[in-house]
C-alpha cells in the first residue's frame, strides 16, 4: 500500500474543526470485513466528495454515520457528539440537524411532494398548516420543481423530480449538515449538471456542509471542495482532485486519469476558461 | 437560544417594527401570526431587523411575506439594518415565491363517488377480461405441452411440488387433524342428545372425505401458495425478468405458470387426500379417548358408513381447485406494474380472489353432485 502523503491524510490537522470525526471505523457483514480502521474528517462548509469502486462501501460508511447501521468498533462524532452513545433525546435532536437523500428518493408514496417535505416539519415543531404550506411551497420551488409537483404523488414523478423532491425533503427543517447518496446517479447530463449547480447554490446560500457519495466525476469536478478516495476498506486520502492526481495508487490514477476521468477534467478546464 | 419578539411604534412618517431574537424554524411559531396581525398603517413601514441573531428559510419567509404583503395593500415597506446572510436569505425567497399546491384539489364530492364507482366497474370488468385471457392462454400452453409440441420445466415442477405439498405436510396435517377432532366433540355433544352418539363416525367420515378435508386444505393452499405465486412473479415483473424471459425467447407462461399451475393440481390432490385422512384419525382419536370406541370398530363403522363416491367426489374436485390456485396467483403477479406496492396489492387480491373462488365453486359441486343422486 503506498504512503498517504501527509497533505492527503483523512485526519485533519489537530486544532482544525470537523463537522463529522471518524476513527477507527470497523463495518463488516458476516466474515465479510467492508471497512478496517476508517478514519475521515469533514470539515464545516465544504462539499466533501466520496469516491471509490463498487463496493467498497461509500453507502455502508454514510449508513453508519447516519446510525442506520452500527459499526463493529470504532467511534463516530457528529457536531462533537459521540453519535454511536446518545440518549434518545440527544438522538433526535441530532437528526433534526442533517437532512438525507437516498438513491431513489425514499420518498412516502402515501404522500404528496409538499405533504413529504411537511413530514420532518410535523414531527418536529409547531407550526400552523398554512405556514407549513408555504414553506414547503418554497422549498419545491427552491429545488427548481414545478409548482404544480408540489400536489403530486411520488409514482406520478420522473426519477430525476424524484431526486429533487427527495432534496427538498431532505432541506425541511434547513438542516446543517446533508448527506446524499449518488444524487445525480441515474440522470440524464443536463439534469445532473442543474442538479449540480443547484446543490452549489444551496450550499452557499444555505452553509450547509455536504457529504456525498457519487460515481460522477463531472458532479466531483464541478461542486466539490475537496474528495476522499475509499479503498482498501480505508480512506486512502483526501484532497482537492489537483492534490489526488499526485497521488500514487493504481485505482486513484486510473479514476482520475482513465479516459472518463480525463474527459471530465477538460470539461472542467473548458469550462473555467469560458 | 432567544425566543424572538416584536416591537411595533409609529409616527407620523409611519410605522416600525423592530424584529429581535433567533429567527429560525423551531421558534418562528410564536410571532408569526403576530406579525401578520400587524396592520399596515401609515405612508410606509419599515421592518428593522437589527435585533436578528439567527435567520433561516423559515424566518426569511416570514420577513419576505410579510413585506410582499404590505406592499400588495399599497403600503411600501422597507428593511432594515439587516445583516448580509439575512438580505440573501430575504432575496432568495422572492426568487422562489410561487404559490405550490400541496394537496391533490378535490372536486365535487358526488361527481367524484360516481367516477370511482365507474372506474371500479370498469376494473372489475377489466379484470375478469383480463383473467379470461390470461386463462386461455395458459390453456393454449398446458395443450401444447401435453401434446409434446412444448417442453415441460421439470425442474420447475418438481421444485414446486416441494414448496407448494413437501412444505405445507406438517401444517395441513395438524390443521386437518384439529378439525377431525372437533367435529367429533361437538357432533357427539349434540348427538348424544338422541343417543346416537355411534353416528359421530359417519359424520366424520363423510363431512371430511367429501367436503371439508378438501375444502380446508385448498383454503389453507391458497393463504400459503397462491400469495407466494403472486410474490414472486409480482416481484420478477418488477425486476424486469419476465420481460427478459420474453426477449431470450422464453414463453413466461410456459417457464413460471405452467410448472406451478401443474404442481399445484397435483400436489392438492395427495395434500388434499392427506388432509382428509388426518381429520378422519383425529376424530378416532377422539372417538377413542372420549366415546371409548375402540379404533377396530371406529374404521369398521366408517367402512359401513362412507361410500366410496365421497373419497371420489372430494378428490375430484382437488385438482380443479390446484388449477384454479395457481392461476390466480401467476394472474395476479403477472399484472404487477409499477411499485412494490402492488406486489403487496396482488398479493392479497390473489389469496382473497383464489379462496373467494375455491368456496363458490364447492357449493357449486356439492349442488351439482347432490343433482346427479349422489347422497
Amino acid at each position: 500500500m503506498p504512503k498517504t502523503a501527509p497533505t492527503l491524510s483523512p485526519i485533519l490537522p489537530d486544532g482544525e474543526d470537523a463537522v463529522i470525526r471518524v476513527r477507527g471505523l470497523v463495518n463488516g457483514f458476516g466474515d465479510q470485513i467492508i471497512h478496517q480502521d476508517l478514519d475521515l474528517d469533514v470539515r464545516p462548509g465544504e462539499i466533501l466528495g466520496i469516491v471509490g469502486g463498487s463496493g467498497t462501501g461509500k453507502s455502508v460508511l454514510m449508513r453508519a454515520i447516519i446510525g442506520l447501521q452500527r459499526p463493529r468498533a470504532g467511534t463516530i462524532e457528529i457536531f462533537g457528539q459521540d453519535a454511536m452513545h446518545l440518549d434518545a433525546a440527544a438522538a433526535k435532536d441530532l437528526r433534526r440537524r442533517w437532512g438525507v437523500l437516498f438513491q431513489e428518493g425514499a420518498l412516502f408514496s402515501s404522500l404528496t411532494v409538499a405533504e413529504n417535505i411537511e413530514v420532518p416539519m410535523r414531527e418536529f415543531l409547531e407550526l400552523p398548516q398554512e405556514l407549513m404550506d408555504e414553506l414547503a411551497g418554497y422549498k419545491v420551488s427552491m429545488v427548481g420543481l414545478p409548482p404544480e409537483a408540489g400536489s403530486k404523488f411520488p409514482s406520478e414523478l420522473s426519477g430525476g423530480m424524484k431526486k429533487r423532491a427527495g432534496l427538498a425533503r431532505a432541506l425541511s427543517l434547513d438542516p446543517l449538515l446533508l448527506f446524499l447518496d449518488e444524487p445525480t446517479a441515474g440522470l440524464d447530463p443536463i439534469s445532473a449538471a442543474a442538479f449540480d449547480e443547484l446543490i452549489k447554490v444551496l450550499k452557499q446560500t444555505l452553509g450547509l456542509t455536504v457529504f456525498l457519495i457519487t460515481h460522477d466525476l463531472d458532479t466531483l469536478h464541478a461542486i466539490c471542495d475537496r474528495v476522499a478516495v475509499l479503498a482498501d476498506g480505508k480512506v486512502l486520502a483526501v484532497g482537492t482532485i489537483d492534490e489526488l492526481l499526485t497521488f500514487d495508487h493504481p485505482w486513484v490514477r486510473e479514476y482520475f486519469t482513465g479516459p472518463r476521468g480525463r474527459a471530465a477534467n477538460n470539461d472542467g478546464k473548458l469550462g473555467k476558461a469560458a | 437560544m432567544t425566543i424572538p419578539s416584536i416591537e411595533e411604534s409609529s409616527d407620523s412618517a409611519g410605522t416600525r417594527v423592530a424584529v429581535r431574537g433567533e429567527l429560525t424554524m423551531a421558534n418562528i411559531a410564536s410571532i408569526a401570526a403576530p406579525l401578520r396581525a400587524i396592520n399596515p398603517a401609515g405612508k410606509t413601514m419599515a421592518l428593522d431587523l437589527g435585533g436578528v441573531e439567527r435567520i433561516d428559510t423559515a424566518g426569511a419567509w416570514i420577513i419576505h411575506r410579510l413585506v410582499s404583503d404590505w406592499a400588495a395593500a399599497g403600503v411600501p415597506a422597507t428593511i432594515e439594518n439587516a445583516s448580509p446572510d439575512a438580505d440573501r436569505l430575504i432575496k432568495e425567497m422572492a426568487t422562489n415565491d410561487v404559490p405550490v399546491p400541496t394537496r391533490p384539489e378535490h372536486g365535487n364530492v358526488a361527481a367524484e363517488r360516481l367516477i370511482r364507482i365507474g372506474r371500479a366497474l370498469y376494473l372489475a370488468i377489466n379484470n375478469i377480461g383480463n383473467f379470461l385471457a390470461f386463462l386461455g392462454q395458459t390453456m393454449v400452453v398446458l395443450g401444447q405441452t401435453i401434446m409434446g409440441r412444448r417442453t415441460l420445466r421439470w425442474n420447475a415442477v418438481i421444485h414446486q411440488c416441494e414448496a407448494i405439498g413437501v412444505n405445507a405436510l406438517a401444517i395441513v396435517g395438524l390443521l386437518l387433524f384439529l378439525v377431525g377432532i372437533v367435529i367429533a366433540q361437538q357432533g357427539a355433544t349434540q348427538l348424544r342428545q338422541f343417543g346416537a352418539e355411534v353416528f359421530v363416525v359417519n359424520l366424520i367420515g363423510r363431512s371430511t372425505l367429501r367436503e371439508l378435508g378438501i375444502l380446508l386444505t385448498a383454503i389453507m393452499v391458497a393463504g400459503r401458495s397462491s400469495s407466494a405465486f403472486a410474490a414472486q412473479i409480482g416481484s420478477m415483473k418488477l425486476n424486469q425478468e419476465v420481460d427478459a424471459l420474453a426477449t431470450i425467447g422464453m414463453s413466461p407462461i410456459e417457464i413460471l405458470v405452467v410448472p406451478r399451475v401443474i404442481a399445484m393440481s397435483l400436489m392438492l390432490l395427495l395434500l388434499g387426500f392427506f388432509g382428509s385422512v388426518m381429520a378422519v384419525l383425529g376424530g378416532g382419536l377422539f372417538c377413542w379417548v372420549s366415546l371409548d370406541i375402540p379404533p377396530v370398530s371406529y374404521f369398521q363403522r366408517l367402512q359401513e358408513a362412507v361410500p366410496l363416491s365421497d373419497l371420489v367426489i372430494g378428490m375430484i374436485k382437488a385438482p380443479i381447485f390446484g388449477v384454479i390456485i395457481a392461476m390466480m396467483g401467476c394472474y395476479q403477479g403477472m399484472q404487477v406494474t409499477g411499485n412494490a406496492e402492488s406486489v403487496g396489492r396482488r398479493t392479497t387480491q390473489a389469496v382473497v380472489e383464489s379462496i373467494f373462488v375455491v368456496i363458490v365453486l364447492d357449493a357449486f359441486f356439492a349442488v351439482f353432485f347432490s343433482a346427479l343422486g349422489y347422497n
